[in-house]
């Protein structure tokens, strides 16, 4: 299988300029480098970096110093419609705040990555409807977010993510809401998304979430404090 | 290349049904914007529309003329431009009724000519009661031609006789709003007015057609024009109205120009020393008349207009601010620049042509208010119609431009922090 590198990080720091001689260094140097068809969990402690980590990867965000290749491209190089078309058609994102459009049900919010990708209507309402179901909200497509449950937003934030078929999900604390039988729910999907081929990176407080994983890299105050390989994966296929 | 084009009008497409979508779960704030626009178009399409109605209540011989007449008269009854060209006017010698009656006798052309006669002021009409109309009467002498050539049809009583043509009976025949005026509930056939210091007995009545401009061409009493002639000698300024055939109006026309010029003894080269008054020139002077009216509507209605784009350039931005977070999350998922853009300005074109269709719709209706007074047909006036939509996509544009902009470029990882 190709093993390339998909996700180089040298170096990166991210520091927030707080006005005066106050200033946060969110992340103080991380270099990771992350290939196809990985499977990483990132822990750590709250405020430890984790988000702004997963922001820069996604291409939301940009480092204060460091450089990022993505696909062994330099991010820093891309232009805003690069950037928006690797957000649009690589990267699935599941936001640790959701993030769903508040006055749209939640078939628009699942449909939105599909607009821009120029997909048809049909087409993105048979997609939106499928990632729908995937993630048990089959009867759930015209609520609104708050018409939903923290979980069951969660859920639409992952359909959301999943359905553009992008070749690498990061989910930042994708089950952090859900009761576990839910949450595994969401790990079968991932799994099945790794068997595809494709390159997983989700955060997670739970040990046992990150028991899926093949590798755990573990933050503390903006720096990579281990990154080890997990021997005997926990791999869930039932419930 | 075919491709390219299905990818934008897809696009466009997306971008309409997002901006519809947003502009219905921001009611109330649409509607504010767009009443502005509405009221801006709704003046100008108003003001058009009404003077499209008298326009065409001219061209339809409803108010002052009947249809394929014109008037012939010593001067032309809106009197525009320079002083000297009035005084020039004001200084015509009158048309005597020995050439009134020259024109009558040659114009081979014309179906018929009414010769009449004013006096020179309004009078007062009083009843036998001791009831009386204001000082506001018109008082003419007729003869029986006038009544074919202004489309009068008289709805009671009868036309004068042969004989009372002839031989100058007093006898009268009264307007509606001297009818209304002196007998409200009576039958006014047989009775006896008073004008002027001489008795009339009533012999019939014009049948209405709606007032013109508040009224005032109803105001009127005709008598036979031996009668006039009777009281007030020959030695007055006449004029007369004549009827042609619809195709030969022209010719008929360019006929009496010809014979009332050569018995007037007008030079050749020189310009006529009367007035020729057809529909088609008093739509002229109209339209002339009421340049300035139209030129200050449109000035004002596009300060309003304008006034509008601003309140919709401040409103959408106010919207780019509140839709940070949205604007961010679609970014997040892959929303481009031009994405976001096309959907702000498609936003404030929509909400300025739903406000210009609003501002249409009841300026058709409120100039036809006219229409449904002056009891003639309504009038839409395409071209103003267009000409008002196109300005507010425009201004749609243009005002929604900037704001558009600024949401196309914030940052997306900012707009989704904001709370
Ligand atoms: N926009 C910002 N401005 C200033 N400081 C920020 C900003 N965003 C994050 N930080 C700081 O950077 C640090 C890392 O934040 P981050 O959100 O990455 O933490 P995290 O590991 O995801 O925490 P959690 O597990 O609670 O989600 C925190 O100390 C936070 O206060
Ligand atoms: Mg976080």
């Amino acid at each position: 299988m190709d093993n390339s590198v998909v996700i180089n990080l040298k170096e990166i720091k991210k520091i927030y300029d707080m006005g005066g001689a106050e200033e946060v260094q969110a992340l103080r140097g991380v270099s990771v480098e992350i290939h196809k068809n990985e499977y990483v969990a990132i822990m750590g402690p709250s405020g430890s970096g984790k988000s702004t980590l997963m922001n820069i990867i996604g291409c939301l965000d940009t480092p204060s110093s460091g450089l990022y290749e993505f696909n062994g491209v330099n991010v820093s190089e891309m232009n805003d419609n690069q950037l928006a078309k690797v957000r649009n058609k690589e990267i699935g994102f599941v936001f640790q705040t959701f993030n769903l459009l508040a006055r749209s049900d939640a078939l628009h919010n699942v449909e939105l990555p599909l607009i821009y990708a120029g997909v048809t209507s049909g087409e993105r309402k048979r997609l939106a409807r499928e990632a729908l179901n995937h993630v048990g909200l089959g009867d759930r497509v015209h609520h609104k977010p708050n018409e939903l449950s923290g979980g069951q937003r969660q859920r639409v934030a992952v359909a959301r993510a999943l359905v553009n078929r992008p070749s690498i999900l990061l989910a930042d604390e994708p089950t952090g809401n859900l009761d576990s039988k839910t949450g595994d729910e969401i790990m079968i999907l991932f799994e099945e998304l790794h068997h595809q081929g494709n390159t997983i990176i989700l955060v997670t407080h739970e040990e046992y979430i990150a028991e899926h994983a093949h590798r755990i890299i573990r933050v503390r105050d903006g720096m990579v404090e281990t990154d080890e390989r997990v021997d005997k994966r926990k791999t869930v296929t039932t419930v | 290349m075919t491709g390219a084009l299905e990818t934008f009008l897809h696009e466009v497409r997306e971008s309409l049904s997002m901006a519809l979508i947003s502009l219905r779960t921001n009611k109330l704030r649409s509607i504010l914007t767009l009443l502005g626009i509405a009221v801006g178009v709704f003046s100008i399409i108003g003001v058009m529309t009404a003077m499209g109605v008298l326009i065409s209540s001219i061209q339809n011989g409803m108010t002052f003329l009947g249809a394929n007449t014109f008037q012939v008269q010593r001067t032309s009854p809106m009197m525009t431009g320079d002083i000297n060209e009035r005084l020039k006017m004001m200084n015509r010698r009158r048309i005597t009724y020995e050439q009134a009656v020259q024109v009558k006798e040659f114009a081979s052309l014309a179906k018929a000519v009414g010769i009449f006669c004013y006096l020179e002021s309004p009078k007062v009409v009083i009843a036998e009661g001791g009831k009386k109309t204001n000082p506001s009467i018109s008082v003419s002498g007729r003869e029986i031609e006038s009544f074919l050539a202004n489309n009068w049809t008289i709805d009671n009583g009868r036309l004068f006789s042969q004989s009372e043509l002839n031989s100058g009976n007093h006898v009268a025949i009264l307007g509606a709003d001297v009818v209304t005026k002196l007998y409200p509930k009576t039958d006014p056939i047989g009775q006896t007015i008073k004008v002027d210091g001489h008795k009339y007995q009533v012999i019939g009545t014009v049948q209405s057609r709606g007032s013109v401009l508040g009224g005032g061409d109803e105001s009127f009493v005709l008598i036979p024009l031996s009668t006039f002639f009777g009281i007030y000698g020959k030695n007055q300024e006449f004029s007369f109205k004549v009827q042609a055939d619809a195709l030969a109006i022209d010719d008929c026309m360019e006929q009496v120009r010809g014979i009332l010029r050569a018995v007037r003894h007008v030079p050749p080269g020189e310009e006529d020393d009367f007035a020729i008054i057809s529909n088609d020139s008093l739509i002229t002077q109209f339209s002339e008349f009421t340049k300035y009216l139209r030129l200050g509507i449109i000035i004002v209605s596009s300060i309003a207009l304008l006034a509008a784009g601003v309140g919709i350039m401040n409103i959408m931005l106010v919207s780019v601010t509140e839709r940070t977070r949205e604007i961010g999350i679609r970014k997040a998922v892959g929303a481009r620049k031009n994405h976001i853009m096309t959907q702000f300005i498609l936003e404030a074109i929509l909400i300025s042509q739903l406000g210009g269709i609003i501002g249409i719709i009841l300026g058709i209706l409120g100039g036809n208010l006219l229409a449904v007074v002056m009891n003639t047909t309504a009038v839409i006036p395409m071209d103003w119609v267009l000409i008002g939509f196109l300005t507010c996509s425009v201004v749609g544009v243009v005002f929604g431009v900037y704001p558009a902009w600024k949401a196309a470029n914030l940052d997306p990882i900012e707009s989704l922090r904001y709370e």
